[in-house]
């Protein structure tokens, strides 16, 4: 919660900067740094810990994954730039309902679409694309930033955020995936001949099907960022 | 009789919120650093899902599904309400949350001042509307089936965090790697705890 406040703070500085110099170009170096802080140094999951939720339950296989991280994208930037137009309308007692009224709008139209469009995917997802609503990620997005910041940066934001988010996402699916069924996007990848059956000495690691390996994935993740970049090091 | 008492150990156990389904995911990994903030988030999850669950039953039944409007007039046998559900979902919870929240205040004060900013929080917690979303698949048929399986989903939730946080609590005197420190080895522990709960898997109910 301090990192919240904190950036809101940074956020309303921001704001009065961008006043006084209206003429900060599009992809000034703090814009661009909104969308490349998300994949290191600010990621969503392995350094904000938020949005874990509704993210490991779908990373058994690449494609759900992909369309998890494709509605999380759209919810969130859309999320993010209709708060950011708001902000100076929400009164700031009821922020949070509103917050979820335009959240859970969004997602139910991701819902409607998805049903009509790749009804296969949405039943594999079932619940978890309603629970993209209660996503922390796009809640603490929408707290921290969209309600204390412009259109574009929010927009920016939002972007660099969900975009933080699905790498994570996909990099646990390609994983378990690759290392659980062989294949990636339903295609084979292992050569059949390596399989025990076929007389090779290769055999499926069904064990990353389970829902526990996700968190182990995320884990080791954790610690190859964290060992490359010390300074997200915590304190014992 | 019976077929409560196997909801109610099915959903603590074998379909743990946490551990099988990462519902819950944030606050769990924020909160769980003591063992007695654990207790109190964990005390107001069990009691907000089994509020919410019952009411969310309720609405789904007579109000969103397929001809659930039939009981008003039978012009609306087949009007279908069913993709407003997670706006009524979420509206309901952040209410009862709301409500919760004030009658908790007026009649228990105690409670309230140790419970703190977790209940306000509750509302956007994973897990809550994780719970109506499954009860609304899985077609419970009554409303007691509904609200046991509401209260088993956070006697789950509860166990899962009361036991993490007390492993961290001893954690923290082990020399884990650098990277590892905090984040990463709360991940890993809990992965091998679900595969621990994935003993219960074989279990018919």
């Amino acid at each position: 919660m301090a990192e919240a406040t904190e950036s809101i703070e940074e956020g309303v500085k921001d704001e009065a900067e961008v006043i006084e110099a209206p003429k900060e170009p599009l992809f000034s170096k703090k814009n661009r740094k909104l969308i490349t802080d998300p994949f290191n140094d600010d990621n969503p999951i392995t350094v904000q810990v938020l949005g874990i939720c509704s993210a490991l339950a779908i990373t058994v296989k690449l494609y759900p994954a992909l369309v998890m991280a494709i509605s999380v994208v759209f919810v969130m930037v859309s999320a993010n730039v209709i708060v950011s137009l708001m902000r100076n309308l929400i009164p700031n007692r009821i922020r949070i309902i509103v917050q979820l009224v335009v959240i859970a709008s969004l997602v139910v139209l991701v819902d409607q679409v998805l049903k009509a469009y790749a009804f296969d995917v949405s039943k594999e997802l079932s619940v978890f694309v309603g629970l993209i609503i209660t996503n922390c990620i796009i809640m603490g997005r929408l707290e921290a930033f969209a309600l204390g910041n412009g259109v574009w940066k929010s927009f920016l934001d939002g972007l660099g955020n969900a975009f933080g988010y699905g790498a994570i996402l996909i990099a646990v699916a390609f994983f378990r995936e690759l290392l659980g069924s062989g294949t990636l996007f339903g295609y084979q990848v292992i050569p059949d001949a390596w399989y025990a059956a076929n007389g090779g000495y290769y055999v499926n690691n069904g064990f990353m099907l389970l829902p526990p390996m996700a968190l182990i994935v995320v884990g080791i993740i954790i610690w190859v960022q964290r060992a490359r970049n010390t300074k997200l090091i915590e304190e014992a | 009789m019976q077929e409560l008492i196997n909801i109610f150990v099915k959903a603590v156990f074998v379909e743990n919120m946490i551990f099988a389904y990462f519902l819950g995911m944030c606050s769990y990994l924020a909160v769980s650093k003591k063992v007695s903030t654990g207790v109190g988030l964990g005390l107001a999850v069990i009691f907000v899902l089994g509020i919410t669950v019952p009411a969310n039953y309720l609405l789904d039944n007579y109000v969103l599904s397929e001809g659930a409007l039939a009981w008003l007039s039978p012009e609306f046998a087949d009007v279908d309400l069913s993709f407003l559900s997670f706006i009524l979902f979420i509206a309901i919870i952040a209410s009862m949350v709301q409500l919760v929240e004030m009658t908790v205040e007026k009649f228990a004060p105690a409670l309230y001042n140790s419970l703190g900013i977790f209940l306000p929080l509750i509302a956007v917690n994973c897990a809550i509307l994780g719970g109506s979303l499954f009860m609304q698949e899985r077609n419970y048929a009554n409303i007691a089936e509904a609200s046991v399986f509401g209260l088993g989903s956070g006697v789950g939730w509860f166990l899962a965090i009361v036991a993490i946080a007390a492993i961290r609590e001893k954690i923290q005197y082990s020399n884990v790697p650098g990277p590892l420190r905090g984040l990463g080895i709360t991940f890993i522990v809990t992965g091998l705890m679900g595969i621990a709960f994935m003993s219960f898997m074989g279990i018919k109910l």
